[in-house]
């Protein structure tokens, strides 16, 4: 044991120094970091460590929302979309129906009693139920299953492929959407991911006030224009929505222009009343559809309608042909605000509900960084008081050992880009105590077989021989607890997990090769007759 | 220099013999609590039961905690739960999930902004909404059976069966006192604490299998030795092992349940609980399951055939 390869030591040593570089970032303040990076720069950039560990929200303060898309509201938008491709066909085809359109749970369904006319209304039917799938693999499925009975009944329902595939896509555009939204918060480094199948997780740090990001993450968004209805309107062509001026209001189905034809939209103040508005802009689309309605409707009130409310609805004065626009709607100046934010990122494509929210104060993560401090710094002196009194100068060796054990967890979950939370310095704290476990497995080891009247060298080669197997056995057992947390935990508690799992890899570095070079060393120089513990 | 040696060289503890009692006494303890966990429940967090918990701090440092507990309830939000932590004017509110899904639990936060806007600082807000409580408890729980049935299959493979069932038998008696002692403490249950009680099985473990790797090695080198006299010497030549390893850990805990703030010290008392009972169990109820199971008959001592018959009469 007293033997080791060159190639060992060096590596050994190389891998400690690597750590201490890698964990230099984490500890010294932003700062000096800054400076020295500066000094250093004429060094390619990989060389010089610059990654500092990432603090949990819990630590730096901060919000997390998790958002969940409402699937029914995907599957009712498409079931409607559906009803619309389905009537759109029957009046091109002119193909007459019995009774109407009936809706399905998940689809719709149409009877067609001339045999020619369904024939006809199949071909273009499955048409519409484009193949969706996967181009990398090759394999599609129908969007759609169609079936047809001999009474002239046509059934046409959405597949559960079809349903997820156009979940999955909402969730990709919702995503793209709030990070609109959230970069115009003037956040910094924001995070928006996708969590399972239906989720979004939203972590913005250090944000005082949650409820302007709630707000922001909670609206769709969908802006419309349409006209106030007429008093003779169909009454099938008209619906009643809630208005901010009062009561309902009876509006036309049909909308006019819709936000995703703006281009801009910007926060003002209305120059005669001085009260905050939105100024907009449209495509040249959207331009062209709004100067023709307004001209054909002056003297008309048109409705802006904002998820499914009317936020105001002005008279019509005169066509307004040149593609800007404003709204105003009483606002206040944050209202005014949002509504711009909201507006330049565009509508979700689904509502999307708060299924949880964690906030951190930053008072309360600067108190829990100080205690986490404290209660490591506490622990790692009580530990070390502890194997020096029981074991002097081997114990010394132990607490050199646990010092580079802190400093490589520090460095790997640097370079990992790992999180630390406050259960994660629970765990280092947790660490340090269990860590000494191999030293002392180790050494309680050597003394018995030094008991047993061996040398000094083979008791030392003993022990260390016959706790290894031991010290691999008990962490393993760790180990998977650790891992299993890992999987399933979130948040703060994967954080615990991460710092468990990296502590116990550490650990068989430092605690067994590292003491035992140290324990060679000594042994080369001091040549000691006995055991010192 | 006069080293610190807490366990004397040479012990010689019949622990064996302490079976009898130790299996009532564990038993008792088991049935405790369970009973404390049917009759008087655990104290869940919001992560399992759903609802809101906001901690606010005082801004003036004076404040009346029984106006606080007025306006909360005047709030009309449900029961609420108001106490009063820290030294520095700390107040912890907790709201049940209110009626009406998803949407309705985001209320809470308005109404108690509104309300306490003014003379408090929010510290913290979480919200757990019905369905995510709902994953939680399946995960926690999922996370707690999946360890045990992992250990045991490392076990399996690295020990003899009944090494393998005796860790479980320790492990689920841990488990089972670690609950008990939630529920009659009525420290909250959260997912930190599945953090906690997955750290005490993993401890409780590392334990274990010290001294079943001891009793192995003993068990390979005194084929004759009564089962019993071998067990014992195992656990005594390992026993200042388990003692060091345990002062140094619960050293660490104390450091973090006295300085490692609030927020974290429901964890520190279940670790510290844990790695007394982790402990315990290795050598009062684990160790001596290997009598029960008959240790020495195993495929092992089969194969060397010479041995084999002794191994078995000796086993019973």
């Amino acid at each position: 044991m007293l033997r080791f390869s060159r190639f060992k030591t060096i590596s050994v040593v190389l891998l400690t120094l690597a750590s201490f570089l890698y964990a230099m970032p984490s500890v010294l303040a932003p700062e000096t970091r800054a400076s020295i990076e500066k000094t250093l720069s004429f060094l390619p950039s990989w060389i010089v460590p610059h990654r500092a560990i990432v603090l949990g929200l819990d630590l730096q303060g901060g919000s997390h929302v998790l958002l969940e898309v409402d699937t029914q509201a995907v599957l009712r938008a498409q079931v409607n979309t559906l009803r619309d491709d389905v009537r759109r066909i029957l009046r091109e085809q002119r193909i007459a129906l019995q009774g109407g359109i009936s809706l399905l749970p998940r689809g719709v369904s149409v009877r067609i009693t001339d045999p020619a006319d369904r024939e006809k209304a199949l071909v273009e039917f499955r048409k519409i139920a484009a193949p969706i799938g996967n181009a990398m693999t090759g394999v599609s499925q129908p969007s759609m299953d169609i079936t047809a009975q001999p009474d002239g009944l046509i059934q046409m329902t959405l597949t559960e492929a079809a349903l997820n595939e156009k979940v999955r896509k909402s969730i990709d555009q919702a995503i793209e959407v709030l990070r609109r939204r959230v970069d115009a918060l003037g956040t910094t480094e924001p995070n928006i991911q996708r969590q399972g199948p239906d989720r979004i997780l939203v972590q913005v740090p250090g944000l005082q006030d949650p409820r302007r990001l709630k707000e922001i993450l909670g609206t769709t968004a969908q802006l419309e224009f349409r006209l106030v209805a007429d008093t003779g309107a169909a009454p099938g062509d008209v619906e009643n929505l809630p208005s901010n001026e009062g009561g309902p209001l009876p509006i036309e189905r049909r909308v006019i222009v819709q936000g995703e034809d703006l281009i801009d939209a910007q926060p003002a103040f209305d120059s005669r009343t001085g009260e905050p508005i939105v100024n907009f802009k449209f495509n040249i689309r959207g331009a062209q559809r709004f100067g023709q309605i307004t001209t054909e409707a002056v003297g008309r009130p048109l409705a802006i309608v904002l998820d499914k409310k009317v936020i105001s609805a002005p008279r019509i004065l005169q066509p307004i042909t040149g593609g800007q626009g404003q709204i105003s709607g009483r606002f206040t100046v944050e209202q005014a605000n949002n509504l711009a934010i909201l507006l330049r990122a565009g509508a979700l494509p689904a509502p999307l509900t708060i299924v949880e929210e964690r906030t951190v104060g930053p008072g309360l993560g600067q108190d829990s960084i100080e205690a986490g401090k404290k209660a490591s710094y506490i622990a790692a002196l009580l530990v070390f008081a502890f194997m020096f009194a029981c074991y002097g100068l081997f114990g010394f060796f132990a607490n050199i050992a646990l010092i580079i054990h802190v400093v490589m967890i520090f460095a790997l979950m640097s370079l990992l880009g790992a999180t630390l939370t406050l259960p994660g310095i629970a765990g280092i704290v947790l660490t340090i105590g269990t860590a000494v476990d191999s030293n002392v497995l180790i050494y309680e080891r050597i003394r018995e077989e030094a008991r047993l009247g061996r040398s000094i060298v083979s008791s030392l080669e003993a022990g260390f021989q016959r706790a290894f197997a031991t010290i691999v056995d008990s962490n393993v057992t760790m180990f998977i607890a650790a891992a299993i947390l890992f999987m399933l935990g979130t948040g703060p508690v994967r954080g615990f997990a991460v710092t468990m799992v990296l502590g116990i890899i550490t650990t068989v570095v430092t605690a067994v090769t590292m003491t035992r070079m140290m324990i060679a060393v000594w042994y080369r120089t001091a040549r000691p007759t006995k055991i010192p513990f | 220099m006069k080293l610190l040696r807490i366990i004397p060289d040479d012990t010689k503890f019949p622990f064996m013999r302490f079976r009898r009692i130790s299996y009532p006494f564990s038993a008792i303890l088991s049935v405790i609590s369970v009973v404390a966990f049917i009759m008087v429940s655990m104290n869940f967090g919001i992560d399992f039961t759903g609802g809101t918990l906001i901690e606010i701090q005082s801004k003036g440092g004076k404040f009346d905690i029984s106006s606080v507990r007025e306006q909360a309830s005047d709030l009309a939000l449900g029961e609420v739960e108001v106490q009063e932590f820290g030294d520095k004017g700390e107040v912890s509110l907790r709201f049940g999930l209110q009626q009406g899904g998803e949407k309705a639990q985001q209320q809470v936060v308005e109404k108690v902004k509104a309300a306490f806007e003014k003379d408090f600082e929010f510290r913290r807000i979480e919200v757990v909404g019905p369905r995510i409580s709902g994953e939680l408890v399946q995960s926690g729980t999922l996370g707690i059976v999946l360890a045990i049935l992992a250990v045991l299959v490392y076990l399996w493979f690295r020990f003899e069966w009944q090494f393998a069932i005796g860790a479980v038998i320790a492990t689920l008696h841990d488990l089972v006192l670690t609950i008990g002692f939630f529920a009659i403490t009525q420290i909250e249950f959260n997912m930190t604490s599945i953090a906690a009680i997955l750290t005490i099985v993993g401890f409780s473990l590392n334990d274990t299998v010290v001294v079943f790797d001891r009793i192995r090695e003993m068990l390979r080198r005194y084929k004759k030795m009564p089962i019993d006299e071998l067990l014992d010497i195992a656990i005594n030549s390992t026993l200042s092992r388990t003692i060091y390893t345990s002062v140094t850990t619960a050293l660490a805990l104390l450091a973090l349940v006295l300085f490692g703030g609030t927020v974290i010290q429901g964890f520190s008392y279940a670790m510290i609980f844990g790695v007394v009972v982790g402990i315990y169990s290795t050598v009062f109820i684990a160790a001596p399951v290997l009598i029960y199971l008959g240790v020495r008959v195993s495929g092992e001592a089969m194969a060397e055939e010479g041995s084999a018959k002794t191994a078995e009469n000796t086993a019973r």
